[in-house]
């Protein structure tokens, strides 16, 4: 969809939880979901930090480690692709403290979800690197470079540009696993709006609002991926059109 | 010591109730993906059609892709009864599972109806097919085959995502080993055992995808 039609929904799903919130209790309600949400807020704001530290290491390694390096971003990435995240998040949370290793519920989440985001990523960050054209290589060697500055200073800087829509995908997807750490026992938007629920029994409101509340969030980031994605293209000359 | 952390008696008690669980989440995954692709293809054939349905598809569907799956599977359990509608959890499960996926599908399938070259549109005008026939006969098998690997995609996703279903009681996988978790008060074997079985099943799911895609890629010439 068109910025115009992403802008139009973010402003109608506002609209609507204003309106929603002039009737009944539904003001009371909202109160207690944004509370939640600060949760949410917070779990995917960390969980994205540990996405992308955790990918582009698990994508540098693979690309230009040693071997042991390279199997063990193979095996994170294989591992944390192929395992449901809410088995993993029950994992740590239920089967890790049996090792002595206990963690409150908000590491656990924070941690198991940007493990988890982060092997995506890492397959993004590859991919990202590699579409990198090969000149660009042979221009550094060419101009004495290190690798790691190359890496640095022409070969990142350039696949960046590559990497924000997935990413922009991948952070959407991590917002919207954070309902999972509700069955952690974190009160999270979905938590609060599941117990709220289990009080009141206003199903309807309830469920709405907080549904608006994560679409609010999500065109969040969609519009400011976009806007990023629009800023770091300023400048530069390529083929495809800008 | 390691007999403490993981008792093998205990861990073949309990496989047989595990498969039996694991026959549920199978069920769930394959039900569910049938509906999300027919549902796929009828939002997108919607989105390329008409302007006022298209945008409201749209709309649809960016709403269903933005919120989380566990907040639309309890919308649908809790809020559907309001409205007369009761459902049963597993019902339930699956109506939210197809709707989620179905939306993430009609996206690939645009992908792939706008990946066909335009003339091939303009020759069925030119040879007087009707639009439907156009659309199932000419269309539809070019766009396919290159989108079955982003549709595996999502199978292998809608797998894992099964889960969730424990949120509302569904006896499936991780719900069942929750509760012989909290029944035996040994949560190491179920869940490792469930981790494990995902993995598993998932490796070879994306290896059939793949097989899939390589033959799939030698029939059709390019």
């Amino acid at each position: 969809m068109g910025m115009f039609s992403l802008s139009a929904m973010l402003v109608a799903a506002l609209i609507a939880i204003a309106i929603m919130s002039l009737f009944g209790d539904n003001a009371l309600f909202m109160s207690g979901l944004l509370q939640g949400a600060w949760l949410t807020v917070q779990i995917t704001l960390l969980g994205s930090l540990l996405a992308v530290i955790m990918a582009t290491t698990a994508a540098l390694f693979r690309l230009y480690g040693a071997p042991p390096l390279r199997w063990l971003a193979v095996t994170y990435v294989e591992f944390f692709r192929g395992t449901s995240a809410l088995v993993q998040l029950f994992w740590l949370f239920f089967v890790l403290p049996l090792f002595g290793i206990s963690m409150d519920p908000f590491s656990v989440g924070v941690l198991g979800l940007g493990l988890n985001i982060g092997a995506y990523g890492a397959e993004v960050v590859r991919g990202a690197v590699q579409g990198v054209h090969r000149g660009q290589w042979e221009a550094t060697t060419a101009l004495n470079m290190t690798r790691w500055q190359a890496l640095k200073r022409i070969i990142l800087p350039q696949a960046f540009v590559a990497m924000i829509p997935p990413w922009g995908n991948l952070f959407i997807e991590l917002l919207k696993s954070t309902a999972l750490v509700s069955l952690i026992t974190m009160s999270d938007l979905t938590f609060r709006a599941k117990t709220i629920n289990d009080t009141t029994m206003q199903t309807i409101p309830i469920f709405t609002l907080a549904l608006l509340t994560y679409l609010v969030m999500s065109l969040t980031i969609t519009i400011g991926m976009r806007w990023l994605e629009r800023a770091s293209l300023r400048g530069m000359v390529r083929g495809r059109g800008r | 010591m390691s007999a403490d952390i993981w008792s093998w008696s205990y861990t073949l008690e309990i496989l047989p109730i595990l498969a039996n669980a694991a026959i549920v989440t199978i069920e769930a995954t394959l039900i569910s993906f049938v509906i999300a692709l027919v549902l796929g293809l009828v939002l997108a054939v919607l989105r390329m059609s008409g302007a006022v349905i298209g945008w409201f598809a749209s709309a649809f569907v960016e709403l269903v892709r933005s919120t989380p799956l566990l907040i639309q599977i309890f919308f649908i359990f809790f809020v559907l009864p309001r409205f007369g509608i009761t459902l049963d959890a597993f019902t339930a499960g699956i109506i939210a599972l197809s709707l989620h996926y179905g939306c993430y599908c009609s996206e690939v399938y645009r992908a792939g109806l706008e990946a066909v070259p335009r003339g091939q549109w303009e020759a069925c005008t030119a040879l007087n097919f009707s639009s439907w026939n156009t659309f199932k006969n000419i269309i539809l098998p070019q766009a396919i085959p290159p989108i079955v690997p982003a549709l595996g995609n999502y199978l292998v996703a809608l797998f894992k995502d099964t889960p969730l279903l424990s949120a509302i009681a569904v006896a499936e996988l991780v719900q069942t080993a929750k509760n012989l978790g909290s029944e035996n008060f040994r949560y190491n074997e179920p869940m490792t055992i469930v981790g494990l079985t995902f993995l598993v099943l998932s490796l070879v799911s994306a290896a059939g995808i793949r097989w899939l895609e390589q033959r799939l890629n030698r029939r059709s010439v390019r």
